[in-house]
């Protein structure tokens, strides 16, 4: 899986908060041009950490090991220079901006653009999301969960991105919705956009997901291919919810695989 | 009975002249603390510093009015944006309170710069309008300064609000108020938008104190006062909230006029006080404040 010149190179990153909090250590991932990549494990395993190191967010961070997203270093570098490149980034608990109306808070996705394809761009996200059009001008904060999370990816795709980062898009919507949602998902990365996708809902990420890695306690326990992923019995057993043995078995094998790491 | 309300106009047109100037005090004390949630204890002297910078160019440099007027704001604003890439910016890691005692420092080191510069006494602003002449309408009577004033400080007010509700840059310092994290991540440039905003509310600042040069005559410490009547309209208004700051002025402004007229003028700031303390038990989030609500 690994490619010659993968679109975001992570390489063998540490990351603390406060400069002595280890939550990384030593994540080595990519995400190749064109595909979606799935960023699996459970809370507090460090997920929205490694998205905030990529984006530069946490100060003197990573501590060791480099970011690379299509061939420039990003370390060191300031969050808004990082999104200037190419990367849009929807924040876990979507980070709209509550007291600007739907619109005003597309617009700020298209503050680093001029002119050209912008119109083009809205109706697209429109397209995607008509709830937007109907809700333009009703303020952000008013809108259910659902339609925050639409309109925080809308608002990302008017970046233009060419590496979105989504942190578990499906949280605290019903099924449906997380079904809608991945669906727009697919749709994106069929449209050239390459995705980094953190969930805990590792079903529907496997499912529409190229390759995937999952994240133990601030170190990568497995990478494979999506399907290699969703038949790994660990896998089934930890995030799939599939159990095919008594569980004291599972158990030791979660602790081997404790070992592994 | 038609002269006592000639009389309650008048208190009330005069108050409503002062008031404009305490509303653009506390717009710029507002502006700052909802993009950065820093309350700029250095406002006052910002502001004195630039009305001695117009000063300057008036009487030094003999400069036209207009034109010294503009070459004062510039100048604050520099003086605002350079304040926050030099310090606020490098101590980014300090706590809120931190930051807040660093504006403090600031406000000594600009008190002592005009001192050194244009030493302790009084000095007289040349003002192109006059405070003998007046306007008459029936009993009421306006001297040409406070129309003068009200009408520019109504203008900038108005200046703001069309920069702030209905421009790019405005929606994005809109935006950075709400959220800096997620508006850095959609690529708005943050620390601009606070440098624009330092640069601005410093501004704000030095349109007030030139407005005030008239009244006060001009000496290092002439911005005390309406700096803390300033603060005390922006928290009256709600210290969120820019519709806040101008009411909250304006109506201080009023009060102040009205128990100086009909009870006490030793004792006027007193009772706008008092007013305040008031309101804010009745309403801890201010006039038109939210963020009390938010909070909680
Ligand atoms: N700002 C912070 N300061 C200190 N520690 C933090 C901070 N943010 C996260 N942590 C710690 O880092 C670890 C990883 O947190 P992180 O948010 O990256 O986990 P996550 O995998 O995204 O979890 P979840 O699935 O619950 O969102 C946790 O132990 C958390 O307590
Ligand atoms: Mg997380």
């Amino acid at each position: 899986m690994a490619e010659l010149n993968p679109l975001l190179k992570v390489h063998n990153v540490e990351t603390a908060y406060y400069g002595r909090l280890t939550v990384l250590r030593g994540v080595s991932l990519e995400v190749p041009d064109g595909r979606i990549v799935a960023l699996l494990g459970s809370n507090g395993a460090g997920k929205t950490t490694l998205l905030r190191t990529i984006m530069g967010l946490i100060s003197d961070q990573p501590e060791k090991g480099t970011v690379e997203f299509a061939g420039r270093r990003l370390n060191g570098m300031d969050p808004e220079d990082v999104a200037a490149l190419g990367i849009g980034y929807v924040i876990e608990g979507r980070g709209i901006f509550p007291e600007l109306s739907v619109h005003e808070n597309l617009q700020l996705g298209t503050y680093r653009r001029r002119g050209a394809g912008v119109r083009a761009d809205f109706d697209r996200v429109h397209g995607l999301f008509p709830i937007l059009r109907e809700r333009q001008g009703q303020l952000a904060g008013t809108l259910s969960g659902g339609e925050q999370q639409m309109l925080a990816i809308g608002r990302a795709l008017l970046m233009r991105p060419r590496l979105l980062m989504l942190d578990e898009p499906s949280l605290g919507l019903a099924p449906m919705l997380v079904r809608e949602i991945f669906r727009a998902i697919a749709g994106i990365n069929r449209d050239g956009t390459a995705i980094l996708l953190v969930e805990q809902n590792a079903r529907m990420a496997l499912s529409i997901a190229h390759t995937g890695y999952v994240l133990e306690s601030g170190r990568l326990v497995l990478e494979g291919s999506a399907q290699d992923l969703a038949e790994n019995p660990n896998v089934q057993e930890l995030y799939l919810g599939v159990t095919r043995e008594p569980s004291i078995k599972g158990w030791k094998r979660y602790k081997v695989r404790r070992r592994w790491a | 009975m038609v002269q006592d309300m000639a009389l309650l106009v008048q208190y009330v047109v005069v108050g409503l002249a002062v008031g404009s100037l305490y509303a653009l005090v506390a717009l710029g004390i507002v502006l700052l603390y909802r993009t950065s949630r820093i309350l700029n204890f250095a406002h006052g002297d910002l502001a004195t510093f630039g009305t001695f910078i117009a000063f300057a160019l008036l009487t030094a440099w003999r400069w036209p009015f207009a034109a010294a007027s503009l070459g004062s704001l510039l100048t604050t604003a520099v003086v605002g944006a350079a304040f926050f890439f030099l310090v606020i910016r490098p101590a980014k890691e300090s706590t809120l309170l931190g930051k807040i005692v660093i504006t403090l420092g600031l406000a000594l080191v600009l008190q002592g710069a005009t001192v050194i510069l244009w030493g302790t006494g009084t000095k007289i602003l040349p003002f192109p309008l006059s405070d003998i002449k007046v306007y008459r309408l029936g009993q009421v009577v306006v001297s040409q300064i406070s129309v003068g004033s009200f009408a520019v400080g109504l203008a900038l007010m108005g200046a703001l609000y069309v920069l702030v509700q209905h421009t790019r840059v405005g929606l994005a310092m809109r935006a950075v108020s709400q959220d800096t994290v997620a508006a850095q991540v959609l690529g708005i440039p943050v620390k601009q938008i606070f440098a624009l905003t330092w640069g601005l509310a410093s501004a704000l600042g030095a349109a007030a104190g030139i407005l005030l040069a008239p009244a006060t005559l001009l000496d290092p410490y002439m911005m005390l006062d309406p700096f803390l009547k300033g603060f005390a309209a922006a928290v009256l208004g709600g210290i969120d909230s820019m519709p806040g700051a101008a009411v909250g002025g304006l109506l201080l402004g009023v009060l102040e006029a009205l128990f100086g007229g009909y009870v006490s003028v030793k004792f006027k700031t007193t009772l706008a006080f008092l007013i305040i303390i008031a309101v804010l038990v009745v309403r801890p989030e201010g006039l038109l404040g939210r963020e009390y609500k938010r909070r909680v």
